[in-house]
Formats: C-alpha cells, structure tokens, sequence
C-alpha cells in the first residue's frame, strides 16, 4: 500500500533516527492511510462522489498552500473546476458546500451555528454534513502530517 | 437554552449537535458495529453518533486516535496531551482544549501549565520544554501551517528526540482533524 505521508515528506531517504521512529509507528501510518481510503474513496459516498471528494481534497490542499499534496490528488483545475479555490460553484448546494469547506480549511476557529444551518438550507442532510467535514478534518490532519514530516527530513 | 461556552475552561461541557445524530433503534448493522453496540453497553455519546453517519470513516478514526494519543514509548503523555491542547486553542475548540486540559493534568499531576496558557495563550509563561512543545503546536495548527526548522530546533534543543517530536506532530496534526468535527458540528454547553 503506497503510503502518501511517507511519498509527500521525502521519509523513505530520512536519516536512521527518523526511520526507526517511524516503523515504532508504522501502524498509525497504515491507519492513516486507511482513513485516506475511507474519505476519499468510501463504499458508500452518499452525496460526494469520489472525483468531488478528490477535487474538494485537492481544493483544501491548495488553500493550505501545499502543491504536492494538491497534485497528489489529482484535481487537475481543468478537469475539476471544483478543485481551484477561485471557483465557487454554479448551484446552490455546491457553493454551500465550498463555502463550508473553504471556511473549515482556513478559518474553523469562527465557524458558528450558521455554517451549518446554510448547509441544511441548501439541501444538504445530515449525513452529507458529516461526511464533507470528515473530508475536511482528515486532510487538516494529514497535511500537518507531511507538514511536519517534511521538517524533519528537512524536505522543504 | 443552555449557555454557550466562549472562553476556555478546565471543566468539561456538555457537547450539544448542531446536525441530528443518528438514532440507535434505527443504526445500519455497519454502525451498530463501529459503535460497539452490544446488549450489555448501549451507551453511546451524542458526537460518536454524529459521526457514526460516515461510519467507514468512524470505523478507522477510532483505533488511530488511541495508537495516537496512548501507544507506548515515545513522546510522554503530558507532552502529547499538550499539543492537542495547543492545536485546541488555535482553533478554538472549547470542548477539546478542556478535555484534553483534564488529561494533561491528570498526567502531569500538576495545573499549573494548563492555568498559566488558558490565561495568557502564546504570552504564557512556561518552562523551555513546554514553551518549545506549545509553540510548535500552535505553529503547526495554523492556516496553512507554519511550523518550521527554527520550530523544530527549539524542541530539539529542549531534549526532544526523533521520536518525541514524530508524536508531537502526529498529537497536534490529530487534533487539526478532531478540533473541525468538534468545535464544527455542535456547541459546548454548560453541564447539568
């Protein structure tokens, strides 16, 4: 199973110290990997297709200003529009839902009661609530990840 | 209504949905077995079943917030504890920076860095270690991240090893991830 932390933040060249720490914590990889799997590509959806969700994921890539991570899940801005944070969407849901992940990417701290109610009100239900901030919340976590990675390697 | 907590707190609220959980007596076989239902323990909390509608991803995030938080060697669990608490405070997650001010007190036996950064944040006054750790994690929590080698050389120069900080960023990236389902989906309310 390719691993995306690992393939982003240079790991596999890291040094010994680094390497030793990381199999002390190849599970936690593997389970990230797993939940990678599970947002991005889940049996079941619902409401977010797999190229939505890839695009979307690309999306907040891109607003965290990570290019590698942006690339590595495709979204090319031509073949997605959704996948460039200049575009806001054409219909009502769809730009309910990236106004809702463009703020939980860059600004969770002032989400509010409302970001949630504009959701329900453009038609989103619950469980697509649920799954675009689970989208959403994995890739804060994984980006940190490599972010982090990436310091320790020392590949900026 | 119950009040709505704004400010940072080492009591733990009650956590209030902003979207319908699911409800047990109509959960999918699928959720009943992320939740761990069973006859004998049918206590599940109200975010758990929030979260239970995109079961697949439930059913990974459990296990890896534990491997995260609780895995043996490496970072202490205080130090870890409190780069969840930094990550918390970046993103303003009243009911995470309190639940995991609790932990951090409960494994360090002491209040006194949980006061001293609930009271004054990045100004706090800590000792070089902890500075070291909650500056890194606030660095790291930030929209893009900031985190960067001068972050890196004050942990190490704090005794951290590979190892040590590895966990540190897997807590604080973690809590990126819990703080936006967290502070996102429902309110912090005031208990009872």
């Amino acid at each position: 199973m390719t691993n995306t932390a690992f393939a982003l933040s240079g790991a596999a060249n890291a040094a010994p110290p680094l390497v030793a720490a990381l199999e002390m914590r190849a599970n936690i990889l593997d389970l990230t990997q797993q939940a990678e799997d599970a947002v991005l590509r889940p049996d079941d959806p619902g409401g977010w297709s797999h190229a939505q969700r890839a695009a979307m994921a690309a999306r907040i890539a891109r607003l965290n200003d990570d290019t590698a991570l942006a690339d590595h899940y495709g979204g090319a801005v031509d073949a997605a529009p959704m996948a460039d944070p200049g575009w806001q969407g054409e219909d009502k849901r769809t730009r309910a839902a990236l106004r809702f992940m463009d703020a939980m990417a860059r600004d969770p701290r002032d989400m509010e009661a409302g970001d949630i109610a504009r959701l329900l009100q453009a038609g989103i239900d619950d469980a697509d609530i649920v799954r675009l901030s689970e989208l959403n919340a994995f890739l804060a976590y994984q980006l940190r990840l490599v972010a982090g990675l990436r310091l320790l390697t020392g590949a900026l | 209504m119950s009040e709505v907590l704004k400010k940072f707190t080492k009591t733990v609220p009650h956590w209030r949905p902003r979207v319908t959980p699911v409800r047990l007596e109509d959960a999918s076989a699928a959720q009943l077995e992320a939740l761990q239902v069973t006859p004998s323990n049918t206590k599940v909390s109200e975010y758990v079943l929030v979260l239970a509608h995109d079961v697949e991803t439930l059913k990974v995030r459990s296990p890896l917030f534990n491997a995260v938080m609780y895995d043996a060697a490496g970072l202490n669990r205080a130090d870890r504890e409190l780069g969840a608490i930094g990550a918390s405070m970046v993103n303003r997650c009243i009911y995470c920076a309190a639940m995991h001010a609790t932990r951090h007190i409960q494994a360090s036996k002491s209040d006194e860095v949980v006061d001293a950064i609930f009271a004054r944040g990045a100004d706090a006054d800590l000792a070089p270690r902890e500075r070291a750790i909650f500056d890194f994690a606030r660095h790291l929590s930030d929209a893009p991240p900031r985190a960067d080698a001068e972050d890196v050389q004050n942990l190490r120069e704090a005794g951290l090893d590979d190892a040590e900080i590895l966990d540190l960023i897997l807590s604080t990236a973690l809590f990126g991830w819990a703080n936006r389902l967290m502070h996102v989906l429902g309110d912090p309310v005031r208990r009872g």
